[in-house]
């Protein structure tokens, strides 16, 4: 496949950035889009310019930490793919191809198409978690978790922290994120006595970084784990409830 | 220096509880005086950095993903063993001792292995009261699984994402603790060397991966948590950044290096599809449950798998191991897949690949059945082959996966440096020659939640009031100029090949001569190729870019620098191993069936091996290890 | 009130408040709608029923009491809706400064992306349609009857750019209350089983009876079914 690269490149935080295409003549469609880059890089190391830095670790859509707009996408065409797991054969060849990092003023472009996505864990920090210290839980068995909200629980749980739903959303939004965590914890038993202080801190450190959510649905249509929008209803009845609880 | 693996005397029931009373302990109110260094944040460096930090010791965690939450730990699929006995199946806490020994092919630490199962009990407990969101019954109890070829379902499970989720309930204590003060973290910042002083592990020397600072870190002890060396072989299940770094400087350091030549390939893995592959995927073990794994019967078959008749077809497990059949143990799995392939009936690109068919499980259970236990997974397939395994057999072929070899550590997780522990993956300690299914998961967390934060208190307390050395020492200052020295040789070197083509070309030469299969003239041969290569890499690569910026290129180029060395001493340990053990297969040492023939006369011990220095040979040291509880036998499947 | 306060600083509350003021505004619009039905019964009908609405609580309040008194909740209603929306809006700006290069636009509907201009319009629309129909100025109307209701719409509506103008601004409401209604239930924080189940098809149907209704007024005055 012969593909036309528009990739952003910029040399650091301060510096500015612009787009510089790259011509690529050997992509193959078994190839994952990332081992695509690995191509061009090669080539670019080869020709002595500085290959494109982007992230990247497990390459099994798992880690979370890929992540770039291709088209003007999150994580490119293909639903519930992380960019790693996005494969060539879904392109055409003579296809151009536009690369973009996440934007967002809660990310800052580190390089290229690196970004700081920290905020992320700082609303982790700021409460999603069940305060139980290492030792002190009784036997696993004598918690009982109806299997609809353990299934519930995990659907939320899945959420592998990329920031897609961030980068796509028109508002630089966290809440699918935010809510995602909320509802893993708060759907289960063990996570009821700090929910309403779970809730009200994370959605405030959400809220010193991110936008808010106008209901576009973008975040759920690129999450590559599908994460519902129905979570971020249940967050903002949590937070709700827990002010008005008033702890 | 002879090694001492400081095991508690007694009754193999009774060592870990005395270990836990002779251990002398830090008072509360000390443990904040006292600073640790955790360096990796997966499993193992998670729990560990979040659990020192709830007993009150002031911790710093590093790790070079840009969140914790991102280590390796996280891929994991299929489960996490605990001899819970839930199902009341006949597991016992001695029953998971005894398959993890023997899985092991009795060349692990009893007293190691059996406090592994004796604790593996904690953490579900633990892990559930964090709201991991384990498959339950419809009772609301805990779901088990059967996993790798164990007899019991002892398996816990979080769909096909038990790692994920347990990294994150680690990530998530972490987390607390770092909000509560207790713990800093440093993204972004690799480790790029220990500083040891006085026979002591001092702290370690950094890199910002964002500003290229290389900065001094003090401690009054360093934990490494930093995985396995698997991507050695370039190609491998492990991330990306997955690398041997931190344990071969530490190696360099001091610290014996004990069995390398134990990796682990994991028998069901995405096979290569490409020249330019970056890496391999894992499809869970699980799978093997319900697939069935067969090639052809015919060396010259040409057809479909669909095509080929039942007759045609050859179930090499089944037919080989009739008791065990698709569930073999991971190193018997993938010779086996090996040796269908070298007599020439792999399928698919290179003829490296095996069928693993669900036609049956499908036909038998339905397909909602099979979509409901794997569905991830076959989606996952799909989206990497673009072959849809429902109606098409999967492809599957072994892949580097895990390492047991590591830092060798005693019974309290400590290095033959005093100071330094080692733990999961990192460390050499529980799995011996092969590991077993769900058995990583467990370790890691172990290590971290229940045993770490117990015996790292003995070594602190003898050092009370004595406090970390001065960032200033010349002890630091020695080792920051040598890594700034590194980072500027790799810079300064005037080649054009890219570091990914010496990594390539390493890792093939590794997969060759001490992979699946290892023969003492190949190794022999491996050993003087890598030492040329090396020698080319450091004349022939080209870094771009500087140091005070994001460089991803410098980070690969001083961790395949490291794999050099590493990967000659892997070969050096699999040629002094004159015996088949585990993963560890030697030709020449197999019995007429070509299954794996051990030395228990010669080979029953640990090879911990000393570095020597840049030009020297290494030294071997052995720990020899008595089996009192679990006879040795030959491991049979049949 | 300190509760309400801290709500409001949040964005999730200022949603929240944006759809407990936009359940105000749908009760509005759906009750002006209503009202407005009896168009087709006739002069007598219409006329009497917008006399009634001064008249209502008389005389335990005074004349036209209820009606300002409502007005004023809905004024209330209006001036937070906007505010929020207004504040959000910058907020949103701030957290997403830099724009991509030609961003494709996944699942998000017409009617979501059109929200704040589709709010102006309809806030501009409501200006004028207060000039027109109720204070009734030479330049809005070109022949108002006070009390008339009845005269005034016909009248009003005969005019062809006038109509033209009420039939796109209630097409910009109907598009306004799709997405805000489905909104309303995610930013109270009521979850469905599925959006395309029960509060998908809320949204939809009342978007579509409020539209097509208000639009049939001008519709009917243009045809001469009502004169």
């Amino acid at each position: 496949m012969r593909l036309k690269l528009q990739i952003w490149r910029q040399e650091n935080g301060e510096a500015g950035g612009q787009f510089v295409t790259y011509e690529l003549a050997d992509a193959s469609p078994e190839m994952s889009f990332l081992e695509m880059l690995d191509v061009l890089n090669e080539q670019l190391t080869e020709r002595g310019e500085e290959p494109v830095a982007f992230e990247h670790d497990c390459r099994e859509g798992i880690c979370g930490s890929c992540g770039m707009m291709i088209n003007g996408q999150a994580h490119g065409p293909m639903a519930g793919t992380a960019t790693c797991q996005l494969h060539m054969r879904h392109f055409q060849d003579g296809d151009e191809i536009r690369i973009e990092p996440w934007r967002s003023a809660a990310f800052p472009v580190l390089k290229d198409l690196v970004v700081d996505r920290a905020p992320l864990d700082r609303i982790i920090e700021s409460g999603g978690y069940i305060s139980v210290n290492t030792g002190s839980a009784r036997d696993a068995n004598e918690i009982l978790v109806p299997k609809p909200a353990a299934d519930r629980a995990m659907d939320a749980a899945e959420c592998i922290g990329c920031g897609a739903c961030v980068a796509q959303c028109p508002n630089g939004a966290g809440q699918l994120f935010t809510s995602a965590k909320i509802s893993h914890l708060g759907l289960l038993p063990q996570g009821q006595p700090e929910r309403d202080r779970r809730v009200k801190r994370m959605v405030e450190t959400m809220e010193d970084y991110f936008g808010s959510c106008s209901n576009y649905r973008e975040c759920e249509a690129v999450c590559p784990k599908g994460i519902s929008i129905d979570f971020i209803a249940r967050m903002n009845r949590d937070y709700v409830k827990a002010l008005i609880r008033g702890e | 220096m002879t090694l001492d693996a400081k095991v508690p005397s007694g009754q193999i029931q009774d060592k870990w509880d005395k270990a836990r009373f002779d251990l002398k302990l830090v008072n509360p109110a000390n443990k904040r005086k006292f600073k640790i260094i955790v360096v990796g944040s997966g499993l193992a460096g998670g729990s560990a950095a979040a659990t020192l930090g709830e007993l009150g010791y002031h911790v710093q965690c590093f790790c070079y993903q840009d969140s914790p939450r991102r280590a390796h730990s996280i891929a994991a699929q299929g489960g996490i063993n605990a001899a819970k006995n839930y199902q009341n199946d006949g597991d016992s806490v001695w029953r998971l001792f005894y398959d993890t020994v023997k899985g092991g092919d009795f060349r692990s630490r009893e007293a190691n292995v059996y406090r592994l199962a004796q604790v593996s009990v904690n953490i579900i407990d633990q892990c559930v009261a964090q709201g991991v969101p384990f498959a339950r019954e419809y009772g609301g109890l805990l779901d088990n699984r059967s996993f790798g070829g164990a007899q019991v379902s002892r398996t816990f499970y979080a769909r096909g994402q038990t790692g994920q989720q347990l990294q994150l309930g680690a990530y998530q204590a972490l987390a607390r603790q770092i909000d509560a003060g207790q713990v800093e973290m440093f993204p972004r910042t690799e480790m790029l060397d220990l500083v040891v002083e006085d026979g002591r592990a001092r702290g370690i020397v950094t890199r910002d991966m964002v500003t290229g600072e290389i900065a001094s870190y003090s401690a009054d002890a360093v934990v490494l948590a930093t995985g396995g060396y698997s991507n050695v072989f370039f190609l491998s299940t492990n991330a990306k950044g997955c690398n041997a770094t931190a344990i071969w400087r530490a190696h360099r350091r001091g610290a014996y290096f004990a069995n390398p030549c134990y990796t682990q390939i994991h028998p069901t893995c995405i096979p290569q599809h490409g020249d330019y592959q970056s890496k391999l995927t894992l499809m869970s073990e699980s799978l093997r449950n319900d697939g069935r794994i067969w090639v052809p019967r015919s060396v010259s078959e040409e057809r479909a798998a669909n095509d080929i008749p039942e007759a045609e077809r050859d179930y090499y497990l089944e037919r080989r191991y009739p008791a065990f059949g698709n569930l073999v143990p991971r190193d018997i799995a993938s010779r086996a897949a090996k040796a269908v392939c070298d007599e020439g009936r792999g399928v698919g690109h290179g003829g490296r690949g095996v069928y693993l068919d669900f036609a049956d499980a499908i036909g038998r259970l339905g397909k909602g059945a099979i979509e409901a236990k794997y569905g991830n997974l076959f989606e996952m397939y799909e989206r990497i082959t673009g072959e849809d395994p429902y109606t098409v057999p999967m492809r599957i072929y072994p892949a580097p996966h895990y390492t047991m070899g590591g830092l060798w550590v005693d019974y309290n997780l400590m290095s033959t440096i005093e100071g330094l522990y080692v733990i999961g993956e990192a460390n050499f300690s529980d799995h011996g020659a092969n590991r077993l299914g769900a058995s990583a998961l467990m370790q890691g967390l172990a290590d971290g939640y229940f045993v770490l934060p117990y015996t790292i208190g003995d070594y602190l307390s003898k050092h009370m009031g004595e406090g970390p050395l001065p960032t200033g020492h010349a002890a630091f200052q020695a080792v920051e100029t040598e890594v700034a020295d590194r980072v500027q040789s790799l810079l300064s070197a005037d080649g054009s090949r890219t570091v990914d083509s010496f990594h390539r070309e390493l890792g093939a030469l590794c997969w060759d001569a001490c992979g699946m299969s290892r023969t003492a003239e190949g190794l022999a041969a491996a050993i003087d190729q890598i030492r040329e290569l090396k020698g080319r890499y450091l004349k022939e690569v080209k870094v771009l870019g500087g140091n005070e910026q994001v460089n991803q290129s410098l980070e690969k180029a001083g961790r395949v620098l490291d794999y050099f060395e590493l990967a000659e001493l892997m070969c050096r340990d699999a040629l002094m191993r004159e015996e088949s053990c585990g993963t560890h297969f030697r030709e020449e040492y197999q019995t007429p069936e070509g299954e794996a023939r051990r030395d228990d006369e010669k080979f029953t011990f640990v090879g911990a091996w000393e570095y020597g220095g840049p030009d020297t040979e290494p030294n071997l040291h052995r720990e020899s290890l008595e089996f009192q509880n679990v006879p040795p036998s030959q491991r049979s499947y049949k | 009130m300190a509760k309400l306060i801290q709500l409001y600083r949040s964005s999730v509350g200022k949603k929240f408040l944006m759809a407990a003021s936009g359940i105000v505004l749908f009760g509005f619009v759906l009750g002006h709608m209503l009202g407005n039905l009896k168009l087709y019964l006739g002069p007598e009908s219409l006329n009497r029923y917008a006399e009634w609405l001064r008249e209502i609580g008389y005389p335990a309040l005074p004349h036209s009491g209820f009606l300002w008194l409502f007005r004023l909740v809905v004024l209330g209603a209006v001036g937070l809706h906007i505010l929020a929306a207004t504040q959000l809006t910058l907020l949103n700006r701030r957290a997403r400064p830099v724009d991509y290069r030609g961003r494709q636009v996944v699942e998000a509907d017409y009617a979501s992306r059109t929200m704040r201009w589709g709010g102006v319009i309809i806030a501009l629309f409501v200006l004028y349609h207060l000039a027109h129909f109720t204070l009734g100025p030479s330049w809005a109307h070109p022949d108002f009857v006070p009390g008339d209701v009845y005269h005034n719409v016909v009248v009003g509506f005969q005019v062809p750019w006038v109509a033209g103008f009420y039939i796109l601004a209630n097409i910009a409401l109907g598009f306004h209350l799709y997405h805000g209604l489905w909104s309303m239930f995610q930013s109270l924080g009521v979850d469905g089983e599925s959006r395309q189940g029960w509060r998908r098809n809320f949204a939809v149907a009342f978007a579509w009876i409020i539209a097509l209704a208000n639009i049939s007024f001008p519709v009917a005055v243009l045809t001469g079914i009502v004169s």
